[in-house]
């Protein structure tokens, strides 16, 4: 992430290869995408930014043939269309990456590569020249996959590399991404931007979404910002700063800043010995009451497994949890949430919210037995609770009935702070808070964070984020392979410290 | 309110009113006081299972052995009533306890072994069917005393005593789901498991009382259809898990859990019982009668899945 590299000289030559005419895509009430015009060159590595909104998606969904736009014209490699299928869209090499994964978890890499057109021998699948196919693929890449294992055994990463790799094989010469970089580690985000460089070498023109700024900057050609469905303006990203970008995509001024804490941090809450289990090694560490300790480290370092199992959702194998002094024992959450700790998990959408209830249910649930009289949900005051909730965190949703699903992520995590807040939490731990977030909504969840904190709420954070996470700590703990590698105070912060302690080379 | 969401809102009202419509139209004998008795009384069993079934649903499950369990729970009553002369309230309650433990069984095998619980369901269908024929060795028992008709053949005003306690039933199950916390927890736990145990919840527990609940309406029913039969049966209640599973779905029961309320079930199971005695009133065979109420089914259920879709369109506009 600290290494600058030098551009590509194919992004010198304006061979167009996508162009956008004057796309228009209405839903009753939102205009989607507002006379957008635009083009992509042919090996260039083009950056969209925007806040969620902003019309991407949509943008991407008229490119892929997902959807049809009211009016417009969309031009690839020459020829004209009004109109593209998501067959068409394939047939002239644009392929997409989203978020989640399009792989079948039981197939090899080799299969899921080749799947829907295998190589065959006759009527047979050759299962030896695809997963040699497949080698080579990820050979061209300079990384060792085994083709012939099930991809649910590979991280996230490599997960990631076969979905390229499946693209590639497809010869795809446009390759939209979209966040590629939301689930891997700063070490993972190296690996993949040396594929994406050897692409662009190749050739192949990458739209490339991602939230993170300085990815834009050092992985991106042109950046592309848009606003509210429209088209705001394209800069070589040489030419222009974060700031200015920032400002573009939000319309205003607006620096993501980190609020100062008004308080000093009080005496130590929680305290951890020896912790063993789910692969962390005897992990001791201690939080201040009003302090915000960064949790640092690699995927795999055990961050997540530590605070889940401190959160009781991992049975611990050995060690101590000292609460306020006193020894306790923290079997399952609800142990943990008794005793006043709380947890926002990093995976929002499969562990933090409830999608199909609504906003009330969401907030009130692990408080709801504190509303009862005689296990009768008392719903007045439940209503009191919820709605009070909603304003203090100023929570974007047409009403407390509205379903979670129907709200953006920023809401959905204010919507999952707000749970905690409710049971009256002393310690909250945020694995990744802004994952998926956009600017403005990231900010009102860091001024949140110190708000909380300001008023004695300690609060336990990871983040893969590096700039959130010296942002917002008092104090880093950084893990490595399942063990505490090093503790970083704040007047030691830096990133390429904090990495190498990762990395392990300390 | 305009029509189209008015629809959404009461669809299955609509449904339940245009059958019964249809049926006064073409079969004078249909909107008649006794005819209507008649068809809540027929439901009437069906309806206090499919009350428990309900919970096991809304939190992401599905209980295949309740038809056993109601002819095992017979079984059990009218054999210690005929072999150990017990009286039939004792007989009445020992079925009930029957079906609690049955579901407790269910419940415990499967956070115990770690198996699926519609597995454990499966499995135990095949069991407490196969112990019901070993106790009546596939004969059906009969000769209780006579008191013990009244449950099932007895009225409290022109009402039949089943319907008075499906109405119990219904109303019990609808509190507890509306108005406890508990009744929140098995919204969540079907809604998103691991994010209700990171809430706080003790999912095994519930797992466990989820199961139980679901026995403890068939105990019931399984008493009543007892009483009413006036025999047990080895093959009683065959099948009731999947009309049970088709009132379910009629009544706005999501089939991946967290959504969905007793009343609209209750209604489901109305609308079945409708259309049997309507189709059986105008003389329909019964051939034909499981091809209508298949069709019903499907239909139903692509009128709601149609609604998700331009449900899902509008959430499109939303995140555009």
């Amino acid at each position: 992430m600290s290494i600058k590299i030098g551009k590509s000289d194919i992004v010198q030559n304006d061979n167009i290869i996508l162009s956008l005419n004057k796309i228009t895509k209405s839903y009753p009430g939102v205009l989607a995408l507002d006379n957008v015009s635009m083009d992509f060159r042919q090996g260039e590595v083009h950056a969209l930014l925007g806040e969620n909104g902003a019309g991407k998606s949509t943008l991407i969904k008229v490119i892929s043939g997902a959807i049809e736009p009211d009016s417009g014209t969309i031009s690839i490699k020459g020829k004209t269309f009004s109109k593209i299928t998501p067959h068409l869209s394939k047939a002239q090499g644009i392929e997409v990456i989203y978020q989640e994964f399009n792989l079948i978890p039981a197939l090899s890499s080799a299969e899921n590569i080749f799947l829907g057109e295998p190589l065959r021998k006759g009527v047979l699948a050759d299962k030896k020249a695809m997963s040699q196919k497949a080698a080579e693929l990820f050979k061209s890449f300079n990384i060792d996959i085994n083709p012939d294992i099930p991809v649910r055994n590979l991280s996230t990463a490599y997960q990631q590399i076969v979905e390229i790799a499946r693209a590639v094989s497809k010869n795809a010469s446009i390759l939209i991404m979209d966040e590629p970089s939301a689930p891997l580690t700063t070490s993972e985000v190296g690996i993949l931007f040396d594929i994406i460089r050897k692409l662009r070498e190749k050739g192949v023109t990458i739209i490339y979404i991602s939230h993170r700024m300085e990815e834009v900057f050092e992985i991106s050609d042109r950046v592309t910002v848009m606003r509210d469905g429209k088209y705001i303006t394209t800069k070589f990203t040489q030419e222009t700063e974060r700031k200015e970008l920032i400002s573009l995509m939000v319309g205003r001024e607006l620096t993501e800043t980190y609020p100062a804490r008004t308080k000093e941090p009080g005496p130590t809450v929680l305290e951890v010995k020896k912790l063993c289990g789910n692969g962390i090694k005897d992990i001791s560490f201690s939080v201040r009451k009003g302090e915000i300790l960064g949790l640092a480290g690699l995927v795999g370092s055990g961050r997540t497994e530590l605070v889940r199992t401190v959160f009781g959702a991992e049975p611990a194998e050995s060690g101590e949890i000292l609460l306020e002094g006193k020894s306790v024992r923290i079997k399952s959450p609800k142990d943990a949430i008794k005793m006043g700790i709380g947890l926002i998990p990093e995976d929002r959408k499969r562990q933090g919210v409830f999608l199909e209830l609504d906003v009330k249910t969401n907030i009130s649930l692990a408080a709801i037995k504190d509303l009862c009289k005689f296990s009768l949900v008392d719903k007045r005051a439940e209503n009191m609770l919820t709605s009070d909730y909603k304003e203090q965190l100023k929570i974007k949703t047409p009403g407390l009935k509205q379903k979670v699903k129907n709200l953006s992520g920023g809401n959905q995590q204010k919507v999952v702070l707000a749970k905690w807040l409710a049971t009256k939490t002393k310690i909250l731990i945020f694995d990744e808070p802004s994952r998926g977030i956009d600017v403005g909504a990231k900010q009102e969840i860091y001024n949140l964070m110190r708000g909380l904190t300001d008023n004695g709420m300690t609060i336990i954070m990871i983040s893969s984020d590096m700039e959130e996470l010296l942002g917002m700590s008092d104090r880093i703990i950084v893990l490595c392979e399942g063990k505490v590698a090093g503790e970083v105070s704040k007047s030691e912060f830096s990133q390429n410290y904090i990495l190498e302690l990762a990395s392990g080379n300390r | 309110m305009d029509i189209k969401s008015f629809i959404k809102k009461y669809g299955v009202i609509v449904v339940l009113l245009l059958l019964i419509g249809i049926f006064s139209l073409l079969s004078p004998a249909f909107l008649t006081v006794t005819n209507i008795i008649n068809i809540a009384r027929q439901v009437s069993m069906l309806g206090i299972v499919s009350v428990g079934v309900t919970f096991v649903m809304i939190s992401g499950g599905m209980d295949l052995s309740v038809g056993a369990q109601v002819s095992l729970v017979g079984m059990i009553s009218a054999w210690s009533m005929l072999h150990l002369g017990i009286s039939p309230v004792v007989a009445a309650f020992l079925g009930i306890f029957t079906g609690v433990f049955l579901g407790f069984l269910n419940g415990f095998i499967a956070i115990r072994m770690k198996i699926h619980p519609l597995i454990v369901t499966l499995a135990s269908m095949t069991i407490f069917r196969g112990i019901s024929y070993i106790i009546c060795g596939g004969l059906p028992i009969f000769g209780f005393p006579e008191s013990f008709t009244v449950l099932g053949q007895g009225y409290l005003g022109v009402i039949p005593i089943p319907v008075i306690v499906l109405v119990l039933a219904v109303i019990l199950g609808s509190f507890i789901l509306n108005s406890t916390y508990f009744g929140r927890y098995f919204y969540a736990m079907g809604g998103n498991e691991e994010a209700a145990r990171l809430s706080g919840i003790s999912i095994n527990k519930l797992k466990v009382a989820v199961y139980t609940i679901s026995g403890f309406f068939a105990g019931i029913s399984g008493v009543i259809l007892l009483s009413r039969v006036n025999s047990a049966q080895p093959n009683a209640a065959t099948g009731y898990e999947f009309d049970v599973m088709t009132a379910a779905v009629l009544g706005g029961i999501s089939i991946k859990g967290g959504e969905g309320k007793i009343l609209g079930v209750f209604i489901g199971v109305l609308i079945m019982g409708v259309l049997s005695n309507g189709l059986i009133l105008m003389n329909v065979g019964d051939y034909y009668q499981n091809v209508i109420k298949g069709l019903v089914l499907i239909l139903a259920v692509a009128f709601d899945s149609m609604q998700n879709l331009s449900k899902k369109k509008k959430l499109i506009q939303h995140e555009a």
